[in-house]
C-alpha cells in the first residue's frame, strides 16, 4: 500500500511537471509528425506498399521521438539536485522507476493518439489482418521503448554526453523489440502472416526488461 | 569528552577523485545534540564531508557510522540534508513540492507541509512556483523540505549563502529552536559570525582534513 502511495506521488509529480512545461510531449509530437509527413512525401507510396512499410516508419518515428522525451525525464531530476533528495528519502527506488516508466508511457501514448489518424490518412491505411491486435501491439511496443529508455536514461545520467549516450545504448538493445513491433504491425496491416510469434516475443521482452530494470535500478540510483 | 552517544562517527574517511583527495583520512566523532559549525576555504572538503555523511558519496577508504551502526536505509529517515541547490522543482509551488516529498516519507512521522512552511516564514497558500521565488525564499523553502521528516541529524551546507538578512534571521531562529530540541546539527559556512549563536563547536577544515576543534565555552543557543 505504501509502495503504491509513493508510486502515485512520483507519477502525479511527473504528470504535473509535464502539464506545466509540455517539454516532452511537444518535442515528441513535432518530431514524429515530421518523420511521418516527410516519409510520405519522399516515397509517395501506393496503398499496398504503405502496408508493407508503415510498421517500420511508425515505430522508427516513435523510437526517435521517444528518445527526445526520455533524455529529459531524468534531466529534470538533476536540476537543483532533486535526485539527491529522492536518493535520501526512505522510499523504495523501484517506485520512482515504475512511476517514470508509467509517465513516459502516457506521454508516448498521447503522441500515438494524435499521430494515428494522421498516419492513416497520409498512408491511406486499413488493416487486412486482425486490426484489433494493434490494441495489443501498440501498448506492448510503447512499453518496450519506455522501459529501456527510462532505465538507460538513468544509467547515462551522470555522464557528460548523456544526450548522445542514450540512443547509442538504447537503439542496439531495442533491436529485438523493434523487430517484433515492426513485424507484428506489418503482419496485422498486410494480413500475410500470423503476428502471434512476434507478439509473444514482444511480451517476453517487456517482462524480462522490466524485471531486470527493477532489480538493478536501486544500484544505479545510488551509484555516484 | 561528552558521554552523549555519537550521532556520526568517521573512521579514517578519505574521498579521492583521480589524483585529488577531497577528504584525507578524516577521523571524527560528532556528538548527538550538539551543533558543529564547519569552517574552511573553498575546496577544503566541507561539502564533500557532508555528502559522505549523508550517504550521497561513498568514501574511497574508511567508514561512516550513523547513530551507532544502523543500516543506511534506517539512518536515511533520520537525516535531513540541505545543499547549495534547493532540491525543489521550479515548476511547482512550495506546498506542492513539500507534499510530494512528504509522500516519500510515508512510513515515518512527518510535519504537515503547511506547518513546515509556516515555520520558515513562508505562506503555504502562495501560488507562485518556486522558480519565481527570491534566493532567500527558495532557501527557506528548501529548509522546510528538510524539516518535513523531523530529522535528528541536520546536514546544512552553507545555508546562509546568497540570502538576504531577513531570510538569514528567520533561518537562524528555526535552527536555534532545533538546537534547543537537542537535534544534531552540522553546518558549513563562510559566515562564522552568523552561526556563532548556534555553535557548540567550531571545526576548521583545510585541504580535506579537520585541523582544529574549538568548543564554544557557553552557548545557550539564543537567537534574538
Amino acid at each position: 500500500m505504501t509502495y503504491l502511495r509513493v508510486l502515485w506521488a512520483h507519477l502525479q509529480k511527473d504528470l504535473r511537471l509535464e502539464w506545466r512545461s509540455k517539454d516532452a510531449i511537444n518535442g515528441m509530437l513535432f518530431f514524429s509528425l515530421l518523420v511521418v509527413v516527410l516519409f510520405s512525401f519522399a516515397f509517395d507510396p501506393t496503398t499496398a506498399v504503405s502496408r508493407q512499410i508503415a510498421g517500420g516508419i511508425l515505430w522508427v518515428a516513435l523510437l526517435f521521438a521517444a528518445v527526445t522525451a526520455l533524455n529529459q525525464t531524468w534531466t529534470r531530476e538533476l536540476r537543483h539536485h532533486v535526485l539527491d533528495a529522492q536518493r535520501m528519502a526512505p522510499a523504495a527506488p523501484g517506485a520512482l522507476f515504475l512511476a517514470k516508466v508509467l509517465a513516459n508511457f502516457l506521454f508516448v501514448a498521447a503522441v500515438e493518439i494524435v499521430l494515428a489518424p494522421i498516419f492513416i490518412v497520409f498512408y491511406n491505411l486499413h488493416a487486412l489482418g486482425q486490426g484489433w491486435l494493434l490494441w495489443i501491439v501498440l501498448p506492448l511496443g510503447t512499453l518496450a521503448l519506455v522501459i529501456n529508455g527510462t532505465f538507460f536514461g538513468a544509467l547515462s545520467l551522470r555522464t557528460r554526453n548523456r544526450e548522445l549516450l542514450l540512443p547509442l545504448i538504447l537503439f542496439p538493445i531495442s533491436i529485438p523489440a523493434v523487430l517484433a513491433m515492426v513485424e507484428s504491425t506489418t503482419a496485422i496491416l498486410t494480413g500475410e502472416y500470423d503476428p502471434g510469434l512476434w507478439i509473444r516475443l514482444l511480451t517476453g521482452y517487456d517482462v524480462i526488461f522490466i524485471t531486470l530494470s527493477l532489480l538493478l535500478f536501486a544500484t544505479i540510483l545510488h551509484a555516484e | 569528552m561528552s558521554a552523549d552517544p555519537a550521532a556520526v562517527q568517521l573512521e579514517a574517511v578519505s574521498k579521492i577523485y583521480g589524483d585529488f583527495a577531497a577528504l584525507r583520512k578524516v577521523t571524527a566523532q560528532f556528538t548527538a545534540g550538539q551543533c558543529y559549525v564547519i569552517l574552511g576555504e573553498n575546496g577544503a572538503g566541507k561539502s564533500t564531508l557532508l555528502r559522505v555523511i549523508a550517504g550521497l558519496l561513498h568514501p574511497t577508504f574508511g567508514s561512516v557510522h550513523l547513530f551507532g551502526s544502523e543500516t543506511a536505509q534506517e539512518a536515511r529517515q533520520r537525516i535531513g540534508y540541505l545543499s547549495h541547490a534547493s532540491m525543489l522543482y521550479d515548476e511547482m509551488t512550495a506546498l506542492e513540492n513539500l507534499r510530494y516529498f512528504a509522500a516519500l516519507y510515508a512510513n515515518a512521522p512527518t510535519l504537515p507541509p503547511q506547518e513546515a512552511l509556516t515555520l520558515v516564514g513562508l505562506d503555504p497558500i502562495l501560488k507562485r512556483p518556486v522558480g519565481q521565488y527570491s534566493q532567500g525564499m527558495r532557501q527557506r523553502a528548501a529548509l522546510a523540505r528538510v524539516l518535513l521528516a523531523q530529522p535528528e541529524l541536520l546536514l546544512l551546507d552553507e545555508p546562509f549563502s546568497n540570502i538576504d538578512a531577513a531570510s538569514a534571521e528567520q533561518m537562524l531562529r528555526v535552527l536555534a529552536e532545533l538546537r534547543r530540541q537537542r537535534r544534531t546539527i552540522l553546518l558549513t559556512t563562510h559566515q562564522p559570525e552568523l552561526a556563532r549563536p548556534l555553535a557548540d563547536v567550531f571545526c576548521q577544515m583545510c585541504q580535506g582534513e579537520i585541523v582544529a576543534w574549538n568548543p564554544v565555552a557557553t552557548n545557550a543557543g539564543g537567537v534574538a
